[in-house]
């Protein structure tokens, strides 16, 4: 185990890795809840790097990273409201819940 | 009297002008008013035969008045010592500082054309009431004729030679439609159109001559108070300009006008026309082609006279009236020679005009205006006579106008054969009647004169013939017996009254002019005349007579020894012909002149216009269709560019557009894996970029 | 660096890598739960603890639960023929490789400027109850009207839809 010159620094890649894995779990798989899984991975790693910052940055005093991050997780739960259920409509109307074949809206 | 009369207070010296009589300011209504019933009988609407023909002799008839009322004022100034010319000007056009005038003169010239005219016209309108009756034309022939008489009368009384000038033009034309006046016939018209444009080249000459006068005086009024182009300085001015040629401008100008004089009168060159004008009714030949329109151009070298003979030393002459006295006599002889061998009534009274007019205008250049006018005036007396009775002749015979088909008619149309006999009695020279006085004047006039020689034995040939070939015709005409179809008949009143009257003057009008009596040749050269039979004894006067007296005998004797009363049948030969066919034959067709004319100019008038022609077609057409041709190119290339380049080049454009809009839409698949990726390529990208530029 | 915060890193991305990979879809849920549940250990780790039993209450407790109803709904049980893996799954893993190495540059190039403050805030419910409907008065809010929305339109998008009258 290598020393990393600050604590954060850790914290700050582990957050990188879980994004690349969220991104990656959105663009390799075929189903549109993996997808929306993957999204839910990317938005857990950009709060771990907000409150990150909050506890190894100035003025925490403020609470901002804290804030920024209780709202992120409201609208992270909001969106994958919205988006599962949006998921379950198009699967009620196409029968499928597989990203490449709904393509009805290409140019 | 004396207080009131203007005249005679100028004569005793009470007043210092004296001042225009009326009819010298009002003479321009004696043209005017035939000319003006002209224009209303071309206006109406239907032909109305009364009222065409009561206008047009009602207008000439107040002419002829007005005539001899001018006639009258001259004869009195004449009588009182007066100036007998008097003239009336006007500007007709300025320009800049020059200016072009008209005006109008009265002296005994212009006195005595007018009356005999008017007078001579007035006849034929009559005549020509009875003769066109059968025409349903008859209204356009009065139309024409009234026109012609108001244009002749201009002619006569114009001052300005530009008026006179556009006067004479009239005349060809009415004389234009007036001999084509059956113009369905195509003698007629083609007669009508040789008439013009032979007298045209003869028109085309004294315009130049016009012109040339014109710079040369900066006038065209002949007589304005001294200022006139035949007067005084300006005459002078001439004679000392040279022209070319030995030339003087005098001569030179004289010889143009005198060009058209031989056009319009039938001398020589341009004599070919008037035979064929007798395609025309007869009072049409009788009043322009005998009494007065050929006439015109004797007329008009009488007019510009002072313009011919200034130059000429006492008991010579100048060069161009020895020009006009030698194509004169020439005419005079030549046109003989071919009446000897006609057959028509009507051609051989054509000839005979032409040599007539040759006579006169070798009076006028042998003896002066006197003795070529006093010719005119009789000759157009009798002339008018003897065309008006061929009329009666050819009405009575039913339209017949070969002499062959007639005979014996002087039982059946005794009146027409007595005014016939008279008219050819007086054309013949025979003495006491009007014709024997005039052509001894000039006989006369060429005997005495010294310069030019020849003229005179020429011209008794020339009466020689006259009485011939006139006795052959009244022989085939009224002498022997019929040989036509049909019965002859003598010709309405109408048409016998004219007669009538003119064989009074054809008889009596000569002794206005005798030796004894010389009133006529005072009378224009404005001398005193005495009665006096001491004119007689002139030396060589009587031999002279006697000459052409026995002359006359002896072609009148000639004639009736070979024609008398024999009337051969119209297909056998003439007696001329039997003995001497040699000479028959070229006389009969007409010397070929016009054969001459046909193959000479008329052939390369012909070959010139086939030439226009050719460059018409050719070269300037075929410009015309290099210049389509290559238009029509330059349209192709244009459309071509259009086509390929333009439209190619926008048409390609769009395809790849639209191939490349293809291309681009299928990035938008629809499928939202894609997009996310591109969406994360392009973090990548950005993210690089904001990394890479915020290095230290 | 201690320990617990390595074993915590890896079971998250372990939990992570999980999610992606495996096959059913259940599988995928729950082994997403394990990394929110990783996730909230760290933030608890990092002195955050409202925001961490916030993150198992939210995440754990209602995200993961509908995510399981919405595999339950669409039948994700059934795996697909033509595989779960889709045709270009080699570019998306090097995309995703290339925006973790671009994400790990940006640390490492500013590794020298990373803050060290080591010493712990004391943040009480209290505080961060104040901070709500004190300064942060307005996102919350929005973020309550935000929620209304969403939850409205969740419940429209998904419900069946009735039969319209033809």
């Amino acid at each position: 185990m290598t020393a990393f010159p600050s604590p954060l620094v850790g914290y700050l890649l582990v957050a990188a890795v879980l994004f690349a894995i969220g991104l990656a779990g959105a663009l390799i798989r075929r189903n549109a809840i993996i997808v929306l899984i993957g999204i839910e991975l990317m938005l857990n790693s950009a709060n771990l790097n907000l409150i990150a910052f909050w506890r190894f940055g100035p003025h925490p005093e403020a609470l901002t990273g804290m804030m920024f991050a209780i709202f992120s997780i409201a609208v992270a739960a909001a969106e994958a409201a919205v988006g599962l259920g949006l998921v379950i409509s198009i699967y009620r109307h196409t029968n499928t819940a597989e990203l490449d074949k709904i393509n009805r809206l290409k140019g | 009297m004396i207080a009131t009369d203007p005249l005679l207070l100028y004569q005793f010296g009470n007043v210092p002008t004296p001042p225009q009589a009326w009819i010298v300011r009002w003479l321009w209504l004696i043209p005017a008013l035939p000319i003006f019933s002209s224009g209303i009988i071309s206006l109406l609407k239907q032909p109305r035969r009364k009222l065409a023909s009561g206008l047009s002799i009602g207008s000439l008839s107040i002419s002829l008045l007005l005539s001899l009322v001018a006639f009258a004022h001259v004869v009195r100034e004449w009588a009182g010592g007066f100036p007998i010319r008097e003239t009336v000007g006007f500007t007709w056009i300025h320009f800049g500082t020059s200016a072009i005038d008209l005006g109008w003169v009265l002296d005994p010239l212009a006195a005595i054309m007018l009356v005999m005219v008017s007078f001579v016209g007035l006849l034929i309108f009559i005549y020509s009431v009875g003769y066109m009756a059968h025409d349903e034309n008859f209204t356009r022939f009065f139309c024409f004729l009234s026109l012609f008489a108001g244009a002749m009368l201009g002619v006569v009384i114009s001052n300005s030679l530009l008026l006179l000038f556009m006067c004479w033009e009239i005349v060809g034309l009415t004389s234009y439609l007036l001999i084509g006046f059956w113009y369905q016939k195509p003698s007629a018209a083609a007669a009508a159109r040789k008439a013009f444009v032979t007298t045209r080249i003869g028109d085309v000459l004294f315009l130049l001559g016009i012109v040339w006068l014109f710079s040369q005086t900066g006038t065209l009024l002949l007589y304005n108070h001294g200022v006139g182009s035949l007067e005084g300085l300006a005459l002078v001015n001439l004679l000392t300009s040279h022209a070319g040629l030995g030339l003087s401008a005098a001569g030179a100008i004289g010889l143009l006008i005198f060009a058209g004089a031989v056009g319009k009168s039938g001398q020589l060159p341009l004599h070919v026309w008037l035979p064929d004008a007798m395609e025309g009714p007869t009072p049409v030949s009788a009043l322009i082609h005998a009494a007065t329109m050929v006439a015109a151009g004797v007329f008009l070298i009488a007019r510009v006279y002072p313009l011919m003979q200034i130059g000429a030393a006492p008991g010579g002459t100048t060069a161009s009236l020895t020009v006009v006295t030698w194509i004169g006599t020439a005419t005079a002889v030549f046109a003989a020679l071919i009446a000897v061998a006609q057959n028509d009534i009507k051609r051989i009274l054509a000839y005979s005009t032409i040599s007539q007019l040759g006579y006169m205008m070798a009076g006028l250049g042998l003896g002066g205006v006197a003795v070529g006018m006093f010719h005119l005036i009789t000759h157009a007396f009798f002339k008018a006579l003897l065309f008006l009775g061929a009329g009666s002749v050819i009405h009575g015979c039913h339209e017949e106008q070969d002499i062959r088909r007639m005979g014996g008619l002087r039982v059946d149309m005794p009146l027409t054969f007595a005014t016939y006999a008279i008219g050819m009695l007086a054309l013949c020279g025979v003495p006491i009647f009007a014709g024997f006085w005039s052509k001894d004047g000039i006989l006369e006039a060429a005997h005495h004169s010294t310069a030019i020689k020849g003229p005179f034995y020429l011209l008794i040939f020339g009466a020689l013939l006259t009485a011939f070939y006139m006795t052959r015709q009244v022989c085939y005409v009224f002498f022997g017996y019929w040989r036509g179809h049909g019965t002859a008949h003598e010709s309405p009143r109408v048409m016998t009254i004219p007669l009538v009257i003119l064989a009074l003057f054809a008889a009596g009008l000569g002794f206005i002019g005798t030796p004894a009596w010389p009133w006529f040749q005072a009378f224009l050269e404005n001398r005193m005349a005495p009665l006096s039979l001491h004119g007689f004894a002139e030396p060589g006067l009587g031999m002279l007579m006697l000459t052409s007296s026995l002359v006359v005998f002896l072609g009148l004797g000639l004639g009736w020894r070979l024609y008398g009363n024999k009337s051969p049948k119209p297909e056998a030969p003439d007696a001329l012909e039997q003995s001497a066919p040699w000479m028959w034959a070229p006389l009969r067709d007409r010397l070929y002149v016009d054969e001459f004319y046909r193959a000479t100019f008329i052939a390369l008038y012909a070959w010139l216009a086939r030439i226009a022609d050719w460059f018409d077609r050719r070269i300037w057409g075929g410009i015309v269709s290099m210049v389509v041709w290559l238009f029509d190119l330059w349209a192709k290339l244009n459309r071509a560019l259009d086509v390929y380049w333009v439209d190619g080049s926008f048409d390609k454009t769009c395809e790849e557009l639209s191939n490349s809009g293809g291309l681009l839409a299928r990035v938008q698949d629809g499928r939202v894996q894609d997009y996310l990726r591109i969406l994360a390529v392009a973090v990548i990208a950005l993210a690089g970029i904001l990394i890479w530029s915020s290095r230290p | 660096m201690n320990a617990v915060f390595y074993l915590l890193a890896a079971i998250t991305i372990a939990g992570g890598v999980a999610a992606v990979m495996l096959k059913h879809l259940i599988h995928s849920a729950l082994a997403v739960t394990v990394a929110f549940a990783g996730i909230a250990l760290l933030f608890l780790q990092l002195d955050a603890q409202f925001v961490g039993f916030a993150q198992i209450l939210v995440y754990i407790g209602a995200v993961a639960i509908l995510i399981v109803f919405a595999i339950l709904l669409t039948h994700g049980a059934d795996l697909p023929r033509e595989g779960v893996f889709s045709k270009s799954w080699l570019a998306g893993l090097i995309i995703a490789a290339g925006v973790f190495a671009v994400i790990g540059w940006a640390v490492l190039e500013s590794i020298d400027a990373v803050p060290q403050r080591n010493a712990v805030f004391e943040v009480s419910v209290q505080k961060i109850g104040n901070a709500l409907v004190g300064r942060y008065v307005l996102p919350l809010e929005i973020v309550g009207l935000l929620l209304t929305a969403a939850t409205i339109g969740a419940v429209i998008v998904a419900m069946h839809e009735k039969e319209r009258p033809r």
